[in-house]
């Protein structure tokens, strides 16, 4: 049994234009130890979705429409709130984009590992405080003892991201959920805190989720990636046939517009226009109006995700003939 | 080649206050140290480094945003430090920058036409007629349809408003600009449309980029040459082909292989050496080389003797003990 099985997931917000699908009928599984990664662009879902399954989506104007979302045996949308916040932390714990936000600038760097440890588990002060800095010691905190007594804006961006790992690992959850983990961060810096994500995954077995835009950052991370755009999982695939073989026009442009550092081009392949308004959403196939391939019954209906080899799906009309 | 900008001992400190109230005393943040640099008519310099070493900084020196503590310019054969005020609105007009967030960029009460028209208006021309013509003109140049014009900022997307941006820039038809991350606030779906419309612009009007970013993939598609920065100092500086497939300094190298992998077979992890440690600060910026605390090659001189630029190659320039 897989560890996470999201299905026919739709998050739906209340706006004043009139409620808008943020996610819209998202179904994938996660087992224990694997890496997931999501790629998407602003306004892709790929954030709330992950909101989602932690149940942080202030509700309303959230609200989840549809689907369901069954981690370790547990059916998360339909649990309370206390029993929701027992599985936040030792079950699936999350690290956000901006390290500086996500850290309470009036405490200490190690009371907020330690409050994350007492909210689940009952042990003594000074079971607290090893515990503690051994998870600091873990993420690679330069002299971790000195650091627990500091605050967050005595740390660099890098140090802070260490800390929120910390944070987040100390429960040992089963599931590590990180959004844009290193986007904020600089590409020495974000090469470290990849390397330390996947050196934990090979030490503490957890499944992660990575969150990302960045093509490069699921290259080096992930085992399988969803590929989403407007809300819905456009391409699934196993990391290497999303690269040598992308499904989706949407998925080959993102692979080609970004210029690589082994390949020298003339002019960039650009994906013409905007990221539709959720407001105003193209009928079909959401991708139509940018896409190079579309022809007019791509706006017929929405194409339904269709598996073309093992574990590797596309939603898509014409894969069958553009490959 | 001819040079366009010859920039030669620049320094930036700003004076940051340090102390409590009773010993408040001010400490220099050494933003940009020593740096010299030129920039030939025509090509793209790519300029990169992480957050906090001084990029941005060193091309809002070069345009004299912002006044240089030491050092001198010389832009289309005038030292741009020594002019007066008149004489420096005069060069400004060829000197121009596109900012990297194009959501805090522009004005928003302003419309369209107003943001675009008003470096003309600023060098004296009038609204009339021929000034809207040429903010059509410069609409139709990045993309945008004449029927934007009356529209405000926050009715765009952020590619759009990176267009405008660009519009605005170029409207006084520069012969230099500076462009500050123009496309690392944009979706990627969008960067390489405005990373094509530089390229575009730059053939059609005949510009000379400076292209600060932190994205090394852009840098190395756009640029002709690229120079490196660590904590306020041009570390290395060489066509990019030879950069990119022969970095010299330990930074360089270091830089271009924490780019991650294009490919998943190609993933870096456990392959390559991983910088360690953090970038220090600026305001105490470590003796001798400044990148010698995280150096993995590190020898004795580098911790009291500052490597000077040499060049081991024509056209490569490159501080480091190792190769110096």
């Amino acid at each position: 049994m897989p560890l996470l099985e999201v299905a026919n997931l739709t998050t739906a917000f209340g706006t004043s234009r009139g409620e808008i699908t943020a996610v819209e009928d998202v179904s994938f599984t996660l087992d224990e130890g694997e890496i997931l990664g999501i790629v998407g662009e602003s306004g892709s879902g790929k954030s709330v979705t992950a909101l989602t399954i932690m149940g942080l989506l202030p509700q309303p104007p959230a609200r989840i429409a549809g689907g369901s979302i069954r981690f370790a045996g547990d059916e998360l949308t339909r649990l309370s709130d206390t029993r929701m916040q027992r599985i936040r932390g030792p079950g699936i714990a999350m690290v956000f984009q901006e390290p500086m936000t996500s850290l309470n600038p009036v405490f200490t760097i190690g009371e907020q590992v330690m409050e994350t440890i007492r909210a689940h588990e009952r042990l003594s002060q000074r079971a607290l405080y090893a515990r503690s800095l051994e998870m600091l010691e873990k993420v690679g905190i330069p002299s971790a003892a000195r650091r627990m007594t500091d605050y967050p804006h005595q740390l660099s961006g890098g140090q802070r991201q260490r800390v929120m790992l910390a944070i987040a690992l100390a429960c040992r959850p089963r599931l590590l959920i990180a959004d844009e983990p290193t986007t904020a961060l600089d590409v020495t810096i974000q090469a470290q805190i990849l390397d330390l994500m996947m050196d934990l995954r090979d030490e503490f077995g957890m499944a992660i989720i990575v969150i990302t835009h960045n093509m490069g950052v699921v290259a080096e991370t992930a085992d399988r990636v969803l590929v989403m755009y407007a809300g819905r999982i456009v391409e699934e695939a196993p990391v290497a046939a999303l690269f040598d073989h992308p499904l989706h026009p949407y998925t080959r442009g993102l692979l080609e517009c970004v210029p690589s550092l082994d390949q020298d081009h003339e002019r960039l392949v650009a994906i013409p226009g905007t990221l539709p308004d959720p407001a105003r959403r193209p009928k079909g196939c959401r991708f139509t109006p940018r896409c190079r391939y579309a022809v007019p019954a791509c706006t017929a209906g929405l194409p339904p995700l269709t598996d073309f080899d093992a574990g590797h799906a596309a939603a898509c009309i014409r894969v069958a003939e553009l490959t | 080649m001819t040079p366009l900008i010859e920039a030669a001992g620049l320094t930036k400190h700003f004076d940051v206050r340090a102390g409590g109230f009773l010993r408040r005393h001010s400490i220099p943040l050494r933003a940009v140290e020593d740096v010299a640099l030129r920039i030939n008519a025509g090509e793209t310099l790519g300029l990169v480094g992480e957050s906090g070493c001084g990029k941005s900084t060193l091309g809002r020196l070069l345009i004299r945003l912002i006044p240089a503590t030491t050092g001198n310019i010389i832009f289309d054969g005038a030292d741009i430090t020594r002019l007066n005020p008149g004489e420096l609105r005069e060069k400004r007009r060829s000197m121009q920058i596109i900012f990297q967030d194009p959501f805090g960029a522009l004005n928003p009460r302003m419309t369209v036409e107003n943001i675009i028209a008003e470096p003309l208006l600023i060098h004296g021309a009038r609204r009339n007629a021929e000034t809207r013509q040429q903010v059509a003109a410069m609409l139709e140049l990045v993309g945008l349809p004449a029927r934007v014009r009356e529209r405000f900022p926050h009715e765009f997307s952020g590619g759009q408003r990176q267009r405008i941006g660009i519009a605005r820039a170029l409207v006084l038809r520069p012969k230099f600009v500076v462009c500050d991350e123009p496309v690392s606030a944009l979706d990627v779906s969008v960067q390489a449309q405005i990373v094509n419309l530089l390229q575009d612009l730059q053939g059609e009007l005949g510009l000379t980029y400076l292209f600060i970013a932190h994205d090394l993939g852009v840098v190395k598609h756009i640029s002709t040459r690229v120079a490196v920065m660590y904590l306020g100092k041009i570390v290395e500086l060489a066509d990019k082909a030879t950069l990119y497939a022969s970095p010299l300094h330990p930074y360089a190298q270091a830089l271009i292989a924490a780019v991650p992998a294009a490919h998943p077979a190609q993933r870096s992890r456990g392959r390559r050496q991983r910088l360690a440690g953090d970038i220090p600060s600026a305001l105490h910026p470590p003796s001798g080389c400044r990148f010698h605390t995280r150096c993995p090659h590190v020898m004795e001189i580098c911790r009291t003797v500052e490597p000077r630029i040499t060049e081991p190659a024509a056209g490569h320039a490159v501080a480091c003990h190792l190769t110096g």
